[in-house]
This record gives structure tokens, sequence and C-alpha cells, in this order.
């Protein structure tokens, strides 16, 4: 008795030394991406935090104070910035809600079987490799108030409107103009990720809907809806992020216009531009701030709904 | 009954068509475009077709420095940052995939918000990062301060290929005295080879859309990428008032071909990375 208890124990210690030899070697192989990610991540992220709290200027003769919350209690009173911050939720919202939309109706499109499947999905992907720098100038060519596509069906063949509009210049048009051009480039994203989601539904609950005398509405809205949820959660978070930090459609087509800066631009122009390093960094701190916002909003919308 | 048959089939078919118009037409358009003479572009109203098509522009581009220099940085970018984060990753991804140790999936956790983490959130301290290690306008910046958004992803698809492997695989390597290195370079690296090709070429094409680093990290026009170039374009060509549309647009397809070409000939394998790192998120 005695002697298999020590031999049971001793295969406990046997298997618990190699169970930490294990771990040893797991966290041997780890090390390279974890020093990485502390140098360029974890570091300047802490960092970022603590120059947002000290008046840090690039290339100053003056070392850094540190000024407590002054940068923040600025920040409430910067119109430019309040207005990038509008401006950038105001984005986030439409352009997410359109690209939900449309790709929800592009992924039902391409769910069904038809010959040339494969290319318009392999099309879906052009929109999304071209680099949004270069997408935006080939939509400023389209939008030109003078020789572009857009002005020329609407004036010229459809006569629609008698004036050409300036698309990028008229700031009653310019936040539709960025939208479009974000839309069109992560729809297929979106419509991808809800495709793959839709091809998880097993065929047979529709057949059975159909049997029990379902409209397709029902179908749809009884079945698809329901066990699609996860991919559009996803897809709402993923965009929703994405969109609060826009920063090259912007900044390709409205460069420094005041009144078309969102929150990632007007970072940027403070930090690079004027080097103002406290400030900016204030200002990225925000912007995380209002990410965690909008987490902590869908978390709570998401989870009463579940319960 | 077989009129509506048929009157669906060409609703379906109209709505497919205009899909595929809607994706392709603002990139058929700057490819028609660069073909065009300046007097075709700048007439109207406009022609959709060139008259007299022209490769006046392409010649342009090509014997532009600012634009060469700027194609050759993003290849070196592009191509080191793609093969210093597989190089990290799949050794992250061997310890996350085939290893059970405390922490795991604390470094999991960390890995996945890491890929949903606003770049711009960390510019203000990469910046100070960069300046302090003399990197600033110089290639190696772009390569190290990049690795902040394909590390992650790369880490995150990768573990989900090697957790897939069979645990016998593993055994029968021990079995025949194998070391972790061993069994890691013989046997999980070449089973992970496809997911090295679906992540590579993510990373290749994120690195290569990159704005807002090379524009905070980089100055003058020899260490300029493309996405930079692009946007100086206007200013360095021609006259300062009037944008050389026609060198745009050729330089814009320039840049986005090999990219293209690589979403359609590997299309089936980056649909699966996309999803994959969305899907399990």
């Amino acid at each position: 008795m005695s002697t298999t208890a020590s031999e049971a124990e001793k295969q406990g210690e046997v298997a618990g030394i190699r169970a930490r030899r294990r771990a040893r070697v797991a966290w041997a192989f780890l090390s390279p991406a974890l020093i990485v990610t502390a140098f360029v991540a974890l570091y300047p992220l802490c960092d970022t935090l603590y120059l947002s709290l000290t008046n840090t200027r690039l290339a100053s003769e003056e070392p850094p104070r540190f000024v407590g919350l002054s940068n923040y209690v600025e920040l409430v009173h910067d119109g430019f910035f309040l207005d990038a911050l509008l401006l950038t939720v105001l984005f986030a919202v439409i352009t997410v809600m359109l690209e939900l939309a449309l790709g929800l109706g592009i992924a039902l499109l391409l769910d069904a079987r038809f010959k040339g499947r494969s290319a318009v999905r392999a099309a879906m992907l052009v929109p999304w490799a071209i680099p949004t720098a270069v997408s935006t100038q080939m939509w400023k060519w389209m939008y030109n108030d003078v020789y572009g596509v857009f002005n020329d069906v609407l004036v010229n063949r459809l006569g629609l409107v008698s004036e050409p509009i300036a698309f990028t210049a008229d700031p009653r048009t310019s936040l539709a103009a960025a939208v479009l051009v974000d839309v069109w480039k992560t729809t297929p994203f979106v419509a991808l990720l809800l495709l793959a989601g839709l091809q998880l539904i097993p065929r047979e609950l529709y057949e059975a809907a159909r049997v029990d005398g379902a409209t397709r509405l029902q179908a749809f809205t009884q079945i698809t809806l329901p066990l699609l949820r996860p991919a559009l959660l996803v897809a709402l978070v993923f965009r929703t992020l994405d969109a609060l930090r826009v920063f090259d459609v912007f900044y390709v087509m409205f460069g420094s216009r005041p009144d078309m800066q969102t929150l990632a631009t007007y970072a940027h122009e403070i930090l690079v531009s004027i080097s103002d390093v406290g400030y900016g960094s204030a200002v990225s701190t925000a912007i995380f701030l209002v990410i965690a916002v909008f987490i902590v909003i869908y978390v709570v919308l998401f989870r009463r709904r579940e319960a | 009954m077989k009129a509506r048959a048929m009157a669906r089939r060409g609703i379906f078919g109209m709505a497919v068509l205009s899909l595929v118009v809607y994706l392709v037409f603002p990139f058929g358009w700057a490819l028609v475009s660069s073909f065009k003479t300046n007097a075709e572009l700048f007439s109207t109203p406009a022609r959709f077709w060139p008259e007299h098509p022209t490769l006046e522009h392409y010649r342009h581009v090509l014997a532009n420095d600012d634009f060469l220099h700027a194609a050759l940085n993003s290849v070196l970018v592009a191509s080191s940052v793609t093969l210093v984060s597989l190089a990290i990753g799949a050794l992250a991804a061997f310890a996350l995939g085939r290893y059970q140790f405390r922490g795991r999936s604390l470094v999991l956790y960390v890995v996945l918000s890491m890929t949903l983490f606003p770049q711009i959130a960390v510019l203000g301290a990469l910046f100070q990062l960069v300046n302090a290690l003399g990197l600033y306008n110089r290639l190696p910046a772009l390569t190290l301060t990049y690795l902040v958004f394909t590390l992650p992803f790369t880490i995150w698809v990768l573990t989900g290929f090697l957790e897939a492997v069979p645990v016998e695989i593993e055994e029968a390597a021990y079995m025949d005295g194998a070391s972790p290195l061993q069994l890691f370079t013989k046997i999980m690296l070449p089973l992970a080879a496809p997911g090295m090709v679906t992540t590579g070429l993510l990373s290749f094409i994120a690195a290569w859309n990159e704005l807002l680093f090379a524009l905070s990290f980089t100055q003058t026009p020899d260490k300029r990428t493309v996405t930079y170039a692009i946007l100086s374009f206007s200013a360095t060509t021609s006259s300062a008032f009037e944008v050389p549309w026609g060198q745009m647009m050729a330089a814009s397809v320039l840049v986005t071909m090999p990219l293209v070409l690589l979403a359609l000939v590997f299309q089936r394998r980056i649909i699966a990375g996309l999803t994959a790192g969305a899907v399990k998120g």
C-alpha cells in the first residue's frame, strides 16, 4: 500500500517537474514576442499616458514638468478638439450603420449559389487591398468639381443638377464624401465576415422552416438574424473601433482644413507638426477613452438583451 | 410561374452586376484615366474611353526618382516587417498553441486586445522612442513600429493553426527524441506553412498601406513610402497649382496593382485569414 502511494507521489512529482519544464520552454519561445510587444506597445502606451500629464515639447530647451491634469482641462475647453470629437463620432456612427446594412445585403446575395460567385468574391478584395491613401486620391479625382466623373454624370448626362458640386470642398458634402470612401473600402470586409457567419448556418433549418410554412421574411428574422448575431457583433465592434481612429481618409482628402479634423488627425497635427508632445498625448489618450466608452456601451447593450 | 422565376433571376443578376461595378469602378476609372492624354482628362463632357491611349503618364512617373525611391522603400519596409513578425510570431504561436502554462490565457488576451489597438494612442511615445533611438527619418523606424499592428495578428492566426495540429504528431516526435526546438523547426513550421503564407500576405498588405507612422517618422523624399509619396505628388511635380491627375492615377495604379494581383491570386487564403482573425475574436 505504502509503496504504491509513494510511487504515485513520485509520479505526481515527476509530472510537476515536467509541467514546470514545459512552462519554461513555452516562456522561452514567447520571449522575443513579449520583448517586442513591451517595447513598441505596452511601454509606449504607459509613456503616452504619463506624457499627457506633462508639458513635454520636442526640441524644447526647458526640461518637461509634471502638470497634472491641466492638459485634460485644456482639452475640455478646446473648441477644435470638441469639433473633432463630434465629427469623429458622427463619422463612426454613420459609416458603421451603412457598412453593416450594406455588408449584410452583399453577404446574403453571395450566400446564394450562382455561376461566377468566386469571381465576385475576388472582386470584393479590390477595394480592401488598395491603400486608403491611394483610394482616397482615386475618389478625389472622381469627385473633382470640374473634370470629375460624378459631376459629369450629374450635370452633363443626367441633368440632375445645373451647377457642378465641389464635393470635397463644400462643407455640406464633405462628410458624405469621406463616408462614401470609407464605406466603399471597408464594406467588403464586413460582407466577407458576415458571409462566413452565414455559411455556418445549417441549410436544414431553412428547409424545416419552409416545410412549416414560414415566409422568407420569417426565416430571415427567426433563423438568419439570431444565428448571425455573433458575426454581426464582431463586425460591429471591429468597424466601430476602426472608424473612431480614422486618419487616412480625412488627412488625404482635407489636409489641415480646420472644420474637417478627426481625433486622430488632430492628435497627429499637435504631436508632429506642432511638436507639443504633452498635449498631443492627452488627445491620444482621449481617443482611447472614447473607444473605451463605446465598448462599455456595447457590453451593456448586448448583455441586457441576452438576459 | 416561369415568368416570375425569370424575373427573379433577372433582378438577382442585376444586383450582382451592380455590386461588381460598385466594387471595381473607382479602380477601373483610375486605370482608364491613367491612359488618357491630358487633353482628354481635362475635357468636358468627360470621355469614358481614351481615344488616343498614351503611356505618357507612366513614363513620367517611372522617371520620377522620388516615386522610385518610395516604391523601393515600401518593398523594403513591408517585407522586413513581415519577415520579422513571422519569425517572432511563429515562435510565440508555437508556445501558445502547443503548451499549457500559467499566464497563457493572459498572454492571448493581451495579443487579442492589441489587434484592436489604435495606433494613434502610442504615436506620441513612439515619436519620442524613435527620436531617442536615432531612427527618425530612417526606414528601420517603420519596420520597428509597424510590428505594433502586424505582430499581434500574426500570433493570433498562427496560434489557431498550430492548435489544430493533432497531438499524436507531437508525441511521435518526442518519442523519436526530438527537442522542442527540433519539433518546432522540423514539424510545426512546415505544418504551419499555409498559415504563414496567409498571415505574411496580410501583414505585407497592412504595412504597404500604412500612412500615419510613415508620415510621422520619416521626412525627406528619399525615405518616404508609397502612401506618403502619393500625397506629395501634387506638390513636387509640374506646377504647384494644378494637380497632375494623369500622373497621380498612373502612380496609383502602379502601387496598387501588385496588391490587387496578390489579393486575387491568393483570394481564398486571404479571405480565410481575414475572417479567422475576426470570427474567433
